[in-house]
């Protein structure tokens, strides 16, 4: 088995080859066509900058490390001390920019909003116009969440998008589409499983998605 | 377009509102699905610079930002998948024409 493929020949189960070389190297096509017009604005600002001192190329590699640092874990933690901590939650939803430095997350100047699912509602969260997200949170966007089909079609189609994620919803559920349009983000409180009476903060947040932020899916339940 | 002011007065929650169907050119952050539809406040949000004029490096005024729930049904008329579900969005206060008396 060549190295880098994970799974073996001999069942002959179907499976996907996107991506993957004949031979069993992951591969994508090389980027051969020219630079687009914000591609060579990007680079000949960025270059600009470093050549008058502005800014230095160690330090912008520093802060793309710092982006890509941050992860679903932090937004996991806010979540499972809202299930915990009533008073906490309480917090979370009266100001969650607050709640969210009380816990110790750099947010910067980010404006944070938490909408709770429920039995009656679920939320789900979209940028139509670009691709706010709440980064300090729950890291980089994944790549769906800036495509144009979930951003024109979660405000129009939320329930056929749900499902496509795998989330059906009873009719007596109402959706809530949160379209980010201005200064603020958006962070979904998902409603904490069944089963998981007497678990620990740090239990809990293994069991809280990312999707599960967005509200394009649920919190794992506790042994799945 | 008027010139946004702070001075605009500031909507109650559960007032309804119509956003502006106007055209204008620049960095517009109203989406255009929902210019023209009617909808109620759901929360103020405080003022925040005016990101027409931000785009233009110009000084930006602070403007109300307000979070405005529309239904499907508003936004999509029969094309709504569930006409009860609900959508917000954040307008700015001059984007948005007070439906109730005064």
């Amino acid at each position: 088995m060549p190295h880098d493929h994970d799974h073996s020949h001999d069942g002959a189960v179907p499976h996907d080859h996107t991506g993957m070389s004949p031979s069993g190297h992951p591969y994508r096509p090389d980027q051969d066509t020219a630079l687009s017009y914000w591609q060579v604005m990007e680079i000949a600002v960025r270059e600009l900058a470093v050549e008058r001192g502005l800014i230095t190329p160690a330090e912008i590699a520093a802060q793309i490390e710092t982006m890509d640092a941050r992860s679903p874990a932090n937004g996991a933690a806010v979540v499972a001390r809202a299930w915990t901590d009533p008073a906490f939650k309480a917090r979370l939803l009266a100001d969650a920019s607050e709640a969210s430095r009380e816990m110790g997350f750099d947010i910067g100047p980010l404006r944070l909003i938490a909408v709770e699912n429920t039995d009656e509602v679920h939320n789900v969260i979209v940028c139509t116009l670009c691709s706010c997200y709440p980064r300090n949170l729950l890291g980089l966007p994944p790549d769906w969440y800036k495509s144009r089909a979930y951003r024109s079609r979660t405000v129009k189609e939320p329930r056929r998008v749900l499902a496509e994620f795998g989330l059906t919803l009873p009719e007596s559920t109402t959706v809530r589409v949160h379209d980010s349009t201005a200064d603020m983000r958006y962070i979904v409180l998902p409603a904490r499983p069944e089963g998981t009476e007497g678990m620990t903060a740090e239990a809990l947040a293994e069991l809280v998605t990312r999707d599960s932020m967005i509200g394009t899916g649920l919190p794992r339940s506790p042994g799945a | 377009m008027a010139a946004p002011t702070v001075s605009e007065p500031q909507l109650p929650v559960r007032a309804r509102v119509r956003v502006r169907s106007w055209a204008a050119p620049g960095h517009i952050r109203t989406p255009w699905y929902l210019r023209g539809r009617e909808g109620r406040i759901e929360r103020a949000l405080g003022a925040f610079p005016n990101p027409e004029q931000l785009a233009l490096r110009q000084p930006a005024d602070p403007v109300p930002l307000y979070r405005v729930r529309f239904t499907m049904a508003e936004v999509w008329g029969k094309a709504a998948e569930t006409p009860t579900d609900t959508l917000d969005a954040e307008i700015f206060a001059h984007w948005l024409e007070p439906l109730d008396a005064a």
